[in-house]
């Protein structure tokens, strides 16, 4: 067994608990801490991702006890790939707070180590229960960080949020409750195969279950009647929690391909395949509105949020595919939009505190102090984020539209696709060129960024090029994954072989 | 006994919801704990209703109650008292904040 797997999950909550006690000692400290953990946590990361691109399925079972009875944590492509991602901007998030976020409350460094030990056990846990606890996990760390700082705006927006996430918690149970009733277990491998084995008289009880979850990781994950509560949330929070979370709402996204891969998938009998008439639809009709949104924006900060909204939008409609093109397809532009997204949220604070009392409002102001060098970096990020040639958003948007060729919807993908592509570049041409261009004559009153503030949103915006120089790799690697969530036999048999195992190692014990 | 459970859960979750809908943050914490209460016995149901069964091993007892709902309404327990607390206290807080109790942080004036 490989003790590594759990690592993700023990850094964190140790630097955290210690991050607690040590604050009564004085910042530099913390940071120290805080930065040192999640570094240590992305090279860790880098490891388990080096470990499965292999294609085996790793699993940890908690305490020894064999699946479906005790906890488990599973590794596969892609929950590596989700790891590695979220570490990485952790790291970028966190280097941008050191200069002065951390220090307008307390706390912001153990919340932001509890924000990962959650995020990392979503991605890890193969237990539907467990599933919930660490959502609940992350979910209490993010309504403390997205407070951080206090004001009015914080308060209003994060009422929504924790309301609305108290309400999908107590859906989530529900659903939960409604499959455990029928199925008897709630270890997803598990539950996978006793769902493709269910009788038809339960198709109308597991169909309801399904269905609840999918509502509910659709309010995460920001889905058309359920993302309101999103733009208002990421414009007005701290910069550096406004860039974690650029990897929040892939939580939902990952929560919905795997579930409805591996246990609602292909091989569901009654219920096969029962998200893909709801998914594709409201996937792109949230691409629709999101970018609606995007077109109506007053600031930078709402205007890259509702980006957010339809970047969802564009990889649940490559997942609503329920293709080995859809799905690899989504994938590389999973990689593509969290970093980019995340590296926009800091270069439009920068902008915004150069530009003094204007901030990142849409209408003239003052010149920023380095436009040269800041309109280089916006120009980069726009085009990355609209998915135009050469970077890597191109590749993604390219790959999907591609696989959407044979598909029934193949005339609204295309048509939808490319119309909100070219709005998104009417809404960045016009940020850029209110930003940089209609200045009122007098001189900048901003200070130049300094190297903590430039180095988050160049190695963020850098990952968009190198997406493309290491194109090959990279979509055969998502290929390769999308191959082990459509075909999860291997995954399930993986999972159920620790009991056998443990009944091979202690014939007479009761495992 | 089934269906009066059920009816219990069922009228619940309607008084959750209906003061859900009342955009008020006491009344909206009000609804979430009747809600999270509803949640609470349906988990526990769907260990299907028995009397006067064990739920740890016993030597003179071949049936059991099902343990893993109750460990399940435990932690859904715990959990929903830790976010009600918070939900509370930040609902005070909203209030001193925006200087109202409605969920918008405005008074709505159609």
């Amino acid at each position: 067994m490989n003790h590594w797997i759990i690592m993700p999950l023990l850094l964190p909550l140790l630097a955290g608990v210690l991050l607690l006690m040590g604050r009564k000692y004085e910042l530099t400290f913390q940071r120290w801490l805080s930065v040192i953990a999640t570094a240590a946590l992305l090279l860790i990361t880098i490891t388990l991702l080096a470990a499965a691109a292999g294609g085996g399925y790793q699993v940890y079972t908690l305490g020894n006890w064999p699946a479906p009875f005790g906890i488990i944590l599973v590794l596969d492509r892609l929950s590596a790939l989700m790891l590695v991602l979220t570490a990485m901007v952790a790291l970028f998030s966190l280097v941008y707070a050191l200069r002065g976020t951390d220090a307008e409350g307390h706390h912001f460094h153990a919340l932001f180590q509890f924000q990962l030990l959650g995020l990392n056990g979503a991605f890890l846990t193969g237990d539907l229960f467990n599933l919930f606890v660490f959502f609940e996990v992350l979910l209490i760390a993010s309504y403390g960080l997205l407070l951080h700082g206090g004001g009015a705006a914080r308060t209003r927006a994060g009422l929504h949020y924790v309301l609305l996430n108290l309400v999908g918690s107590a859906l989530f149970l529900f659903a939960v409750g409604i499959l455990y009733g029928i199925t008897g277990t709630l270890n997803m491998a598990d539950l996978a195969l006793k769902v493709s084995n269910a009788p038809p008289e339960h198709a109308a009880l597991l169909r309801t279950g399904a269905l609840l979850l999918l509502v509910v990781f659709a309010l995460k994950a920001a889905l058309l009647p359920l993302y309101f509560w999103l733009p208002s949330a990421y414009s007005t929070t701290s910069t550096p929690v406004a860039a974690l979370f650029a990897i929040m709402t892939k939580v939902g996204v990952y929560a919905i391909v795997r579930i409805f891969t591996l246990a609602f998938g292909v091989e569901a009998g009654v219920v096969a395949h029962v998200a893909a008439p709801w998914l594709l639809p409201v996937a792109l009709a949230t691409l629709a509105a999101g970018m609606v949104g995007a077109l109506a924006s007053q600031d930078l900060r709402t205007l890259i949020a509702y980006l957010v909204v339809v970047s969802v939008g564009m990889l649940l409609t490559a997942t609503g595919l329920f293709s080995v093109e859809g799905l690899s397809a989504a994938l590389v532009y999973l990689i593509h939009t969290t970093l980019v997204t995340a590296g926009m949220f800091i270069l439009a604070d920068i902008i915004s505190i150069q530009r003094g009392d204007t901030a990142d409002r849409l209408e003239p102001g003052a010149p920023v102090a380095q436009p040269l060098y800041l309109g280089v970096l916006f120009f980069a990020g726009a085009v990355a984020i609209v998915g135009m040639p050469p970077l890597s958003g191109f590749i993604g948007k390219f790959m999907i539209l591609q696989a959407s060729q044979g598909n029934s919807a193949m005339g609204w993908i295309w048509a939808i696709v490319l119309v909100t592509s070219l709005l998104g570049l009417v809404a960045l041409s016009r940020a850029g060129s209110v930003l940089f261009w209609q200045t009122k004559t007098e001189a900048s009153l901003g200070a130049p960024i300094t190297i903590t503030e430039a180095l988050p949103v160049v190695a963020l915006l850098a990952c968009s090029p190198l997406l493309v120089v290491l194109g090959g790799p990279v979509s055969e690697f998502a290929n390769a994954t999308a191959w082990q969530l459509l075909y999860p036999a291997g995954y399930i048999e993986s999972v159920l072989d620790t009991y056998a195992d443990a009944i091979a190692i202690d014939p007479g014990g009761q495992p | 006994m089934e269906a009066l459970v059920a009816v219990v859960i069922g009228t619940l979750v309607a008084c959750g919801v209906y003061l859900l809908l009342r955009a008020r943050t006491f009344p909206v914490v009000l609804g979430l704990t009747l809600l999270s209460y509803a949640v609470n016995v349906f988990l526990f149901m769907m260990g299907r209703l028995t009397t006067g069964r064990p739920a740890v091993i016993s030597p003179d007892s071949t049936e059991y109650a099902d343990p893993l709902t109750q460990a399940l309404v435990l932690t859904a327990i715990v959990i929903g008292f830790a976010m009600t607390a918070f939900v509370v206290i930040l609902a005070l807080r909203a209030r001193g904040d925006l200087g109202t109790d409605h969920v918008d942080g405005r008074e709505d004036n159609p």
